[in-house]
């Protein structure tokens, strides 16, 4: 389980000092498939980098199956059982997807265990397993690579950073569906920052996050139908007219 | 013609610079401590000594196709200063892979250096593969310097790729090499660098396009660190309808500088010449990725440093 006590992080900028996060309380049970929403700024990608541990609280903690984990860097983490799907995947000269998938296993996968969580995010494996992770692949194409290296991870805990960021409708699409199948498929708890509708219908439950805050969270049922039709529960088509 | 035995260290070396395990199939010739260590001749290929200064020519018979010649430098004796000469004479129509390399063993306080003057002479249609790799090891307080000189003389519709590599243990090295290319002819560099201490490394390389519908692609990618020097100075020439691409690609880690000095001449309108170069330290959020998949920030840095150099 993860949990957040009273967690607050704040940034210093021109006006001074300026709260990103405030006094926030959290907790994701195990096994549960959460999806946080919420406007933008609203604090919702600080929230999860504070987890995986790329930024560090101002004061509260963070624990992990019982265990504080507010001082541990971010490798003590990852091997604790935290992954962490950046919202833009980050490329590597020379470093091939299957050195990544390997490095994210951490074990000499074969080509064959690659292509298998390749072919899980929707890509025609062969042809990408010796590919280089730069910048020859399309957004869409290394948004599902960084996917499947927190598959191949197979941690107790999950979080993507808007999965949908920065892709184009068509591999939005799919992605959904490797979601889908990850949503039934799934052992560990899986975090998702999202504001696509149909992520937010398979969630065991829905966090709103809102000027640092929580202002919602509770099952789907119970916050789903006051976000629909908001800009907190888009589907693809109003994504669709805003990219057009 | 004498020749002696390859020792335990010189083995070594050979492993390093030539993936040599055994004694390599086809054409060879193995210089040990300035003297002859091995040869082998084949129907196709011929390896003659030179008789006015140190070295040696291979000649290389015209349709010779899937043959390899390799010609490995071994030192692993301190203070041996040696410059050699080879000159390679490829026919038409051939299509062969040439492996040389120098590695040296310098334990010893005196320097060891070894100066290759290397002159390709590619027949018309033909197709070769060239690669050279640099290894210095060694604890002494001699330095261990090569200077490798590559000139390349390339016929009509002919092409050479050449894979310059120096990761390890070279004290210095300049290395100067110069290309000049008849209509339909085509170049592709890649060189690999990494340097650490104070060592210098300084690339020269010269690229003529002188025929019509020639193109060269000549790129370096290197790691600098510690107090480490580079210099990366390409230049390609432009003297006929033809296309060029340089680029220069490094990363400055530590206390490392770099220089890199992309240059272009375009003396025909149809030249389409190209150049890029960048420096940077490696990218925070590339170590960050990589501790987020469970890597301490060393081995991050070492898998983004293994990726580059690949």
């Amino acid at each position: 389980m993860l949990e957040l006590r009273d967690v607050s992080f704040d940034v210093q900028d021109d006006k001074g000092e300026k709260e990103i996060i405030k006094h926030l309380d959290l907790q994701v049970e195990d096994g549960k498939f959460v999806v946080v929403t919420g406007p933008n700024g609203g604090g919702k990608s600080t929230m999860a980098k504070l987890i995986a541990g790329i930024e560090s609280p101002s004061s509260g903690s963070i624990l992990f199956n019982g265990e504080d984990i507010t001082d541990k860097s971010i490798t003590e983490r990852a091997r604790l059982g935290i992954s962490f799907a950046f919202q833009q995947p980050v490329r590597f000269k020379g470093i091939t997807v299957l050195d990544l998938l390997r490095i994210a296993a951490q074990k000499r996968l074969s080509v064959a265990e690659a292509c298998a969580y390749l072919s899980e995010v929707g890509l025609c494996a062969r042809d990408y397993v010796n590919r280089e992770v730069n910048a020859s692949l399309s957004g869409g194409e290394l948004k599902r690579i960084e996917i499947a290296t927190v598959l191949a991870r197979g941690t107790k805990l999950a979080i993507f950073d808007e999965p949908e960021a920065g892709i184009d409708l068509w591999s939005f699409q799919s992605l959904i569906q490797v979601f889908e199948r990850m949503r039934a498929a799934t052992h560990g708890s899986i975090l998702i920052i999202s504001h696509q509708e149909r992520i937010l219908q398979i969630a065991d439950e829905i966090i709103v996050l809102a000027d640092g805050r929580v202002t919602k969270h509770g099952p789907r049922e119970e916050i789903l139908p006051g976000l629909l039709g908001t800009a907190n529960a888009a589907n693809a088509c109003t994504m669709l007219d805003k990219e057009g | 013609m004498q020749m002696k035995p390859i020792d335990a260290i010189q083995k070594r070396l050979l492993e390093e610079i030539a993936d040599l395990h055994s004694v390599p199939s086809g054409a060879y010739n193995i210089r040990a401590n300035s003297e002859l260590a091995g040869r082998n001749t084949t129907a196709n290929i011929d390896i003659v000594s030179k008789t006015d200064k140190p070295g040696i020519d291979i000649h290389i018979k015209p349709g010779t196709k899937n043959e390899s010649v390799h010609i490995p430098v071994v030192l692993s004796a301190s203070g041996l200063k040696e410059t050699v000469y080879n000159d390679f004479f490829v026919g038409e129509d051939c299509d062969v892979v040439i492996v040389a390399g120098c590695g040296i063993s310098n334990c010893g306080s005196q320097d060891s250096e070894h100066d290759g003057v290397h002159r390709f002479f590619v027949g018309k249609n033909s197709k070769v593969k060239y690669v050279e790799k640099h290894y210095g090891e060694g604890d002494g307080s001699g330095k261990r310097i090569l200077n490798p000189v590559t000139e390349v003389y390339m016929d009509e519709d002919s092409s050479v790729e050449m894979e310059m590599v120096q990761i390890k243990g070279v004290s210095s090295t300049v290395r100067t090499t110069k290309a000049e290319l008849k209509a339909g002819a085509s170049l592709v560099v890649r060189e690999r660098l990494m340097t650490h201490g104070d060592q210098v490394a300084k690339s020269q390389y010269e690229t003529f396009l002188n025929g019509e519908n020639s193109s060269a692609d000549v790129v370096s990618r290197s790691v600098a660190r510690e107090k480490s020097y580079q210099e990366f100075n390409s230049r390609i020439t432009g003297n006929a309808a033809c296309k060029g691409h340089t680029e220069c690609d490094a990363i400055i880690m530590d206390e490392a500088r770099v220089l890199a000095i992309p240059q272009l001449e375009a003396n025909n309108i149809d030249a389409a010449l190209v150049h890029e170069a960048a420096i940077g330290k490696i990218a925070g959020e590339q170590i960050i990725k990589l501790m987020t998949l469970g890597l301490d920030q060393e081995q991050a840095e070492e898998q983004i440093i293994n990726g580059f150099l690949k």
